[in-house]
This record gives C-alpha cells, sequence and structure tokens, in this order.
C-alpha cells in the first residue's frame, strides 16, 4: 500500500479533523478508540497488535491517573496531545546551526558533543531528524554476522512478528499502571533487540531517542530479549532542546532474561528540565521492567537522571530464574524546579536470587528527589539476599530529598540489608577543596562525582565521562 | 629578606563576635614561626582567615601575601598562589580518592602560574616518594580523601599535600593534636624536609611539644585576638614551665 492510500483509508475512517499534512505526518490532538486504529494501520501492523492496542486502550479508559509520588504538575489533558508525527521535512526547523538557539549550543560544548552530532541533535533540517520514528540504526552488518536482531520496532513488526506475539507485553502487562496502558495503545516506535542463544553481543548498542515535535507525545516501546546464555549491553541516551511546552513522555521498556543471560541497560536521561523559574520541560513517566525468566540469568540497570521537569521510573526487576542477579544503579539529579521520583522494584521469586541498590539522589535549588523502592522476597526465593544502599546529597538549603523503602519478606532463610544517609555538601568540603586550589565549581563537581562514584563505576567507559559532564552541567551554579 | 606575610592590625569577627582585635605579625620568607596561645585565644581563626574561609568578616587592618593583598583574593587564589593551609580537623571526602584531589590541586596550582597540566608518571612518582617519607602506604592514594582515615592519618595526609604542593607559607593549624609520638616524629620530619629558603612556615599549636622537633625561628604568642609577646624558641619552653597566664592576663 502506498502512502497515499494510505492516507485516503485513514482519511475515509475518521473523517472529522483528521489532517494529513503531507509535511509533517501527524494526526490532530486527541485520543480515542479511531486514533489507535490510525495509528496502527498507519504503521501496517498485524491483527494481534491492533487487538493488543485495542485491548489496551480500553483498559487505559477505565483507569486513573496515579498520583501517589511526590510529584506535583498542572492536570494533563491526554486530548490535547497528537499520538502521532512521523517527521518527513520539517519546514520549522532550523536549516544550519547558526539558526538554533546558542543557549542549547553552549550546553552541548560543555557536554563534549562531537560538532556533527550537535546538528542533529539540535534538529537542524539537513539531517535524519526522528521524532517518533527510531533513527537508523548502526552497525547493522556486523550485527546481522553475529545474528543479533537490533532495529526499530516498527521494523521489527514486519520481520519477526512471532517475536513480538511471544513476548510483547508479557513483562509489563498492558494493564500495569495508567502510563503502561497508554503506551500500549499509542507506542508509535522504539527498539527491538534479540540476542539468540550463546551470543555475546559484539557491541555496546546504543540509541539516541529525543523528543522533537512540539506538543508530541512520545510513547517509546523498547523490547529487548537475550536469549538462553546470550549477553547484551545496551545504551540510552538522550537529549533534547530548549522548548516551551510540557510534553509528555511515556516509555515502556521490557527486558526478558533467559536461562544464564544476561543484559545490561545503560541510561544518561537529560531531557529539558525547564528553565530556572521551573517552566516548560518534560513530563517523563516511564515503565522500565526486566524479567530474569531463567537460572542464572541477570538484569542490570544502571541510570544517569539529569533532565525532565519531572521524573517517575522506577527499572525493576523480577527474579525467577534461581540464582538470578538483578542490579539497580541510580544517580538522579533534580536542580531548580525539578522533581524526580525514581527508584526500583526487586521481586524475588526464585531460590538463592540475589538483587543490589545502590540508589544517589541529589537535590539542588528549589527541587525535590525522592527515591521509592521495593524489595519482596517470595516464599518460593529460599536464601534470597538484597543489599540497598540509598544515599541523598543536598546542595543549598531549599532542596528537599524523600527515602520511601519499603521491604517485604516472606520467608526465614533470606538476607536484607539496607544503608541510607542524608548529607549537605558541606560548607567545609567545599572550603577544603578551594584552599587546594579548586575553584567552587570545580570542587562542586568533585565533590558530587565522588558521591556518586560506585554508579559511574558501572557505566560503560564513554558513557561514565558523558554523564560526569552532563552533571557539572547540570548542577552549574547551584553552589557559590 | 623577602617579606612572605605581613599583617598590621587586623580586626575580624565571625558571626558578629570579634576573634582578632588588632594583630600584628611579620613572617620573612623562608623562617618558621610558631603562634601558641590558650584555648579560644583566636589560633584557629587566625589561620582559617588568612586562607580566605567565608565566615570571617575583617572589619579592619591590612594583611599581603608576597606584596600582595591577600584578603581581597579568593580562597582558591589565595591556594594557586601558594598558601596552604594545614587543617586542624581535615574533612572526609568520600568516593574522591585522595591522588584525585593531589592531581586537581596540583594542575589548578600550574594552571595559574601558566603551566601544563603535570605529567602522570611523574606525578605519581613525586607522590610516592613523599608517602614513603611520611610513612604512609600506598594504599592510602586510592582512598578515598580522609576517608575512614585515624586522626593521625588524616594529620600525615595534610602534610603529604603539603609537601607534594610546595607551598610558599605553610600555615599548619593544630598539626600535633592527636597525634602519638611517633606519628608526631614523623610530622616533625615531613614539615623539617620542607624548611627551605623558598618556603615560609607558621605552626599554630597549644603545646610546646610540637616545637621540640620543629625549631622556630620566632615564637609569638596569641591572646584575646592579638599577639601579645613575640621571642625565640625560649618563649616556648618559658610557656611550657609556666603556663600561660602570666602572659595573658590582662587582654
Amino acid at each position: 500500500m502506498t502512502d497515499h492510500t494510505l492516507d485516503s483509508v485513514i482519511a475515509k475512517r475518521y473523517e472529522h479533523g483528521f489532517i494529513t499534512d503531507i509535511e509533517s505526518d501527524t494526526l490532530p490532538p486527541g485520543l480515542d478508540e479511531q486514533v489507535v486504529r490510525a495509528i496502527s494501520l498507519k504503521k501496517n501492523e498485524p491483527q494481534f497488535l491492533l487487538e493488543f492496542r485495542l485491548k489496551a486502550f480500553r483498559q487505559w479508559q477505565t483507569m486513573r491517573e496515579p498520583h501517589w509520588a511526590a510529584v506535583d504538575y498542572a492536570p494533563i489533558d491526554y486530548q490535547a496531545i497528537s499520538y502521532y508525527s512521523a517527521p518527513k521535512t520539517k519546514k520549522d526547523a532550523p536549516k544550519s546551526l547558526e539558526e538554533v538557539d546558542p543557549k542549547l549550543l553552549a550546553t552541548y560544548e560543555k557536554l563534549g558533543v562531537p560538532l556533527h552530532e550537535r546538528a542533529r541533535l539540535a534538529g537542524v533540517a539537513v539531517d535524519a531528524v526522528f521524532d517518533s520514528v527510531s533513527v537508523a540504526t548502526t552497525f547493522k552488518d556486523r550485527l546481522a554476522k553475529a545474528g543479533v536482531l537490533f532495529c526499530p520496532f516498527s521494523e521489527a513488526v514486519k520481520s519477526h512478528p512471532e517475536l513480538l506475539e511471544r513476548y510483547l507485553g508479557s513483562v509489563v502487562p498492558i494493564g500495569d499502571n495508567f502510563y503502561a496502558a497508554l503506551n500500549s495503545a499509542v507506542f508509535t516506535d522504539g527498539s527491538f533487540v534479540y540476542i539468540p542463544k550463546g551470543v555475546r553481543c559484539p557491541m555496546e548498542l546504543s540509541t539516541y531517542f529525543r523528543i522533537n515535535a512540539a506538543n508530541t507525545g512520545q510513547f517509546e516501546r523498547t523490547l529487548i530479549i537475550a536469549d538462553e546464555g546470550a549477553t547484551v549491553s545496551y545504551l540510552e541516551g538522550c537529549t533534547a532542546p530548549m522548548r516551551d511546552e510540557n510534553q509528555l513522555h511515556a516509555a515502556v521498556v521490557e527486558l526478558i532474561a533467559e536461562q544464564d543471560s544476561s543484559i545490561k541497560y545503560s541510561t544518561v536521561q537529560n531531557w529539558y528540565p525547564g528553565d530556572e523559574n521551573g517552566v516548560g520541560g518534560i513530563y517523563n513517566f516511564v515503565t522500565k521492567r526486566g524479567e530474569c525468566r531463567g537460572a542464572r540469568s541477570k538484569i542490570s540497570w544502571t541510570q544517569v537522571e539529569t533532565g525532565s521537569a519531572i521524573t517517575w521510573k522506577y527499572p525493576s526487576c523480577v527474579l525467577k530464574g534461581d540464582d538470578s542477579v538483578g542490579e539497580f544503579y541510580s544517580v538522579a539529579v533534580a536542580n531548580h524546579h525539578q522533581q524526580a521520583d525514581t527508584g526500583t522494584k526487586m521481586i524475588h521469586l526464585g531460590k538463592r536470587t540475589k538483587s543490589t541498590i545502590v540508589s544517589k539522589g541529589i537535590a539542588a535549588g528549589k527541587a525535590s528527589q525522592s527515591y521509592r523502592g521495593l524489595v519482596t522476597i517470595a516464599k518460593s526465593a529460599a536464601g534470597a539476599r538484597n543489599f540497598t544502599q540509598c544515599d541523598s546529597l543536598l546542595m543549598g538549603d531549599q532542596a528537599a530529598a524523600h527515602t520511601y523503602p519499603v521491604v517485604e519478606v516472606k520467608n526465614t532463610s533470606s538476607i536484607i540489608e539496607h544503608e541510607a544517609s542524608t548529607s549537605k555538601i558541606g560548607e567545609d568540603q567545599l572550603f577544603y577543596c578551594q584552599q587546594r586550589g579548586l575553584s567552587a565549581e570545580d570542587a562542586t563537581n568533585l565533590i558530587v562525582n565522588g558521591f556518586c562514584k560506585n554508579v559511574f563505576n558501572e557505566l560503560p567507559m564513554e558513557f561514565a565521562v558523558e554523564a560526569q559532564n552532563l552533571l557539572a552541567v547540570t548542577l552549574e551554579g547551584s553552589v557559590g | 629578606m623577602t617579606t612572605c606575610l605581613q599583617i598590621d592590625n587586623l580586626h575580624a569577627t565571625v558571626n558578629g563576635k570579634p576573634v582578632l582585635n588588632g594583630l600584628s605579625l611579620h613572617v620573612g620568607l623562608g623562617e618558621v614561626h610558631a603562634i601558641m596561645g590558650p584555648n579560644g585565644a583566636g589560633k584557629s581563626s587566625l589561620s582559617q582567615l588568612l586562607a580566605g574561609k567565608p565566615d570571617y568578616t575583617v572589619t579592619s587592618g591590612s594583611a599581603t601575601f608576597m606584596g600582595e593583598d591577600l584578603l581581597n583574593l579568593s580562597i582558591e587564589e589565595r591556594a594557586c598562589r601558594g598558601l596552604f593551609l594545614g587543617f586542624q580537623y581535615p574533612i572526609e571526602i568520600p568516593g574522591v580518592s585522595n591522588i584525585y584531589l593531589l592531581k586537581a590541586a596540583v594542575n589548578a596550582r600550574r594552571k595559574q602560574q601558566g603551566l601544563p597540566e603535570v605529567d602522570a608518571f611523574d606525578f605519581l612518582n613525586l607522590v610516592k616518594a613523599h608517602t614513603e617519607a611520611m610513612k604512609m602506604n600506598d594504599s592510602f592514594l586510592n582512598r578515598g580523601v580522609n576517608e575512614g582515615f585515624s586522626g593521625g592519618e588524616k594529620k600525615r595526609n595534610e602534610i603529604l599535600q603539603m609537601l607534594v604542593l610546595e607551598p610558599t607559607l605553610a600555615l599548619l593549624d593544630e598539626t600535633d593534636s592527636g597525634l602519638d609520638i611517633d606519628a608526631l616524629k614523623v610530622v616533625a620530619q615531613g614539615v623539617n624536609s620542607a624548611r627551605s629558603p623558598q618556603r615560609s612556615i607558621v605552626l599554630v599549636t597549644h603545646y610546646q611539644r610540637l616545637l621540640d622537633y620543629i625549631v622556630p625561628d620566632h615564637v609569638h604568642v596569641l591572646a584575646h585576638g592579638k599577639i601579645v609577646h613575640s621571642g625565640d624558641a625560649s618563649v616556648a619552653r618559658e610557656l611550657e614551665a609556666k603556663g600561660y597566664d602570666w602572659i595573658t592576663e590582662t587582654p
């Protein structure tokens, strides 16, 4: 079916207000069953996926937006959001770097983003700019030789529907939560990874997502499957241009680790957090969950969260297989008026399952930062172990840090350890470093990086450097 | 002789409370001075103020360092010009390795002097030589700054930093407190090895004990926020014998 006929079919079904702007190919704001059908049709999806979406949509309609997190924001009008936007050419996109906001370029400079990357990140029209459709993935040939599948989600729909049908929604059920249901109904694209039995993925898989068109909700879907004995490391990095509107982002990431396999998922998230006064910024409501299905499998989440106006995110592990291992390493920074409520869930089901949680929260300015964690040890999880360390660092006297750890243990053979601390970046620490010749800014970075050290150690090398720079930029001007 | 530190009639307050009341002091380059005095005399205030701690407000008087107005410089500018403070209570900085901070400090100073960053190999060799001299295990270098250090280890670490940074003026604030006799000897040896015609050292101490090992050129008695008595090393012995009362009774 060509684009033209596709459009006319959709237009027929959806007569009122469906504007197909050739330039941007965007659905008008609003969400009902027709929109869900239109998305599925536009993407040429098989029947099972349409049903998946419709089921999710119907469930979503019966659900309410959750408000238990320690975040505060104006009500979101879900009917004011456009749920599909495939980029073609951008009329209003900057034509060259000269047209890009210098403040944004200065940030790239400080982050050490390579020149050729800057244009793409800043949304310059000359390059492949993308919205909901995934960027062309790289190194495909090398991966193909190893038998690794790494492609945009929409491509996997066409090439490997059987894998999707088997795994999609098997870790995060469509009705898991309000945002997961919404995502399941309207997701447009994302990434798909499958590592076959016994294969060690020959390179780190990385992808850049970014939010580009104004007022477009972003609903990515990521599915990563490591088959028996497979190993993969996946990097997700994000940057965003300066925008005034609040943008909703509700992604779902599902990880499946079969027997003896290992998945490492690293994120550096730097979406627009709003300006110094808290105006604008991304709302980030994400569901990330991995399931260690097989014995001795391992899933490790590492995240550095510095962006977004609101972060609501709890990458979790379900430890089903005996002797499986779950890890969560997190640095979450909130500055100015940012609000971050993040943490993890470790659900121990299998015998001798092990989990480690290291959470480092940093709050500066008027920001609020919360850690929310749940460790559940089921009766079946004999000999399970958990170690939790959650530390908060406050900068200035207007920032807030909260910790909400919950532990449920249903057997007597398990061991749980929990350490927590809250400290203030000390005048004395700053004075000490400055007395040794460091500027207040450098001293702050040094102290903060020290605080985050055992999380950064978990990041792949080049990501760790990026993360350190990011922290420096994020906390600029918060001390001294 | 070149003047290293010149303080004239310095008055200062902390939280509105006077801590220095007309203090004057002259330290020539290459000299070792000891400032002694009873608790609460203003000894630590003096060294912290000279290093630029923001809590202190200078209400009148002046201080110059190598001919330059010290009081208008930021903390790090003072440090990069060669002023070193050995802290009485060195603070812990978890997760930041000792060697990392040392290198950052050395490079900050080199940057100020227009020099390129120190060669990693040379730096390590230099640090290791000093670590040995201070009878510190190499593993110290990779531990977090003062993290879980004993009192004695913290003090030795301060002297190690001084040796590596090669300051023009070292203010050592109660470096002897909390040290057993063996550690005291090591610290004293470290300080003595740093004596040079190009370096002035000001020891701030309550006890005469340290001065048995580091013999100063001049000893000053600080009381009520100013120097009330000055002399040579014999003053310290006199204080040890007679206590402070005879010298500090009237403000």
